[in-house]
């Protein structure tokens, strides 16, 4: 095949794949899922929806911005947790997060009767909504524990596609994850920039420097320093195929989150004082990996 | 925000299923559409943008003109427009068929 050729090949590739970015949560649900279908639990029309944002003058959304959808992976039962970005930049408040929190403890219950449900959560999530502050918080440290708790039986495997990427108390959760799969364009971190850049000033971090931002908190350097586990294209296909792979490697004995030493060793080395140089904190951080 | 409610009780057919569309994302609404208790059309639209009362009448008023379902309808609007709204009532009814 000539370079042109190849090139073609890459730009129909491009051209017919089918954009996860672009759809929305149920969608992206639906495509993880064994023929694209599933089944809403509590959906919009069960009205489970946040109790305080109307109290703040805020339009709800009824199912508050969380799809749960069941069907199958592979044959075997599985639930996706999608965060849909576009309401309230998938923040999470009291109902969106209990949620997630308890439908991952329903399966820990389930999986001690012997019943396996495979969980996938999708994240895009700001994090906290603001508005419903310390509910938001206790739901999130729900989550983790539950996610904790549970990938010791069955791989949790989590997904950053973009484009609000997964922040704060959140970020938290994803990386508690037995598997982080990113595409290029996700970023993952526990400030987002434009925090960093309010709190600390423009010297430490420029928010609108694009190429800087993503080299720094990206799918693509996240991967690369051992802080998620698999780089994608934004192709639903090959992440729906990425999920699977993810489930055939079973469950992690030695988490990210459970090698403190490791990741001591490593901050102690960082010298915070220096500007950040990605390459060379890849070089550092997949030492020992 | 602001509440507002409209009722149709010439919109009489009934409908046999539910139909949610859309999302409360900016420029965007959710449409959640559903066979009405009482066998009437009734609707209600919370909004983020205050004292567009008119334009939502003339919208609804509007699609009711064509359409004659029993339903009830709630709509959870984020600053869209006349038109989006129109597109996604129309989408709604589309789901239903």
């Amino acid at each position: 095949m000539s370079i042109n050729q190849q090139s073609y090949a890459a730009t129909e590739k491009f051209l017919t794949r089918k954009s996860f970015i672009e759809m929305d949560a149920l969608g992206r649900a639906a495509s993880i899922l064994d023929g694209g279908k599933g089944r809403v639990l509590l959906g919009p029309f069960d009205r489970i929806h946040s109790p305080w944002l109307a109290m703040q003058e805020i339009v709800i959304q009824e199912d508050d911005g969380v799809i749960l959808l069941k069907g199958t992976i592979d044959g075997k039962p599985a639930l996706v947790i999608s965060i849909e970005s576009a309401f309230q930049g998938g923040s999470m408040g009291e109902v969106s997060g209990a949620k997630i929190a308890a439908s991952l403890e329903l399966i820990l219950a389930e999986h001690t009767k012997g019943r396996e449900t495979r969980p996938v959560i999708l994240f895009e999530s700001g994090g906290v909504r603001l508005q419903e502050a310390n509910l938001g918080l206790a739901v999130i440290a729900e989550i983790h524990s539950a996610i904790v708790a549970l990938r010791n039986k069955i791989p949790v495997v989590g997904v950053i596609a973009g484009m609000v990427g997964c922040f704060g108390g959140m970020s938290l959760a994803a990386s508690l994850c037995s598997y982080l799969i990113m595409t290029r364009q996700a970023r993952l971190g526990m400030n987002g920039p434009e925090v960093i850049e309010q709190e600390a000033g423009i010297e430490e971090l420029d928010s609108s420097d694009r190429s800087l931002i993503w080299s720094l908190i990206g799918g693509e350097q996240r991967v690369a320093i051992g802080q998620a586990d698999v780089l994608v294209e934004d192709d639903a296909d090959e992440i729906a195929a990425a999920v699977r792979r993810s489930f055939n490697n079973g469950v992690v004995s030695q988490p990210r989150s459970a090698r403190v030493d490791e990741y001591l060793a490593k901050l102690n080395e960082y010298d915070p004082a220096r500007a950040a140089d990605p390459i060379a904190l890849r070089a550092a951080w997949k030492k020992g990996d | 925000m602001e509440i507002l409610k409209y009722d149709y009780p010439s919109a009489k057919s009934p409908i046999s299923k539910k139909v949610h569309v859309g999302v409360v994302g900016s420029g965007d609404l959710e449409i959640l559409l559903e066979p009405s208790k009482d066998g009437l059309a009734h609707v209600v639209i919370s909004t983020s943008v205050n004292g567009y009362g008119q334009v939502w009448q003339d919208v609804i008023d509007r699609f009711f003109s064509k359409f004659d379902g029993a339903a009830a309808i709630e709509i959870n609007d984020f600053g869209a427009t006349p038109g989006m709204v129109a597109l996604r009532l129309q989408q709604a009814v589309e789901k239903l068929k």
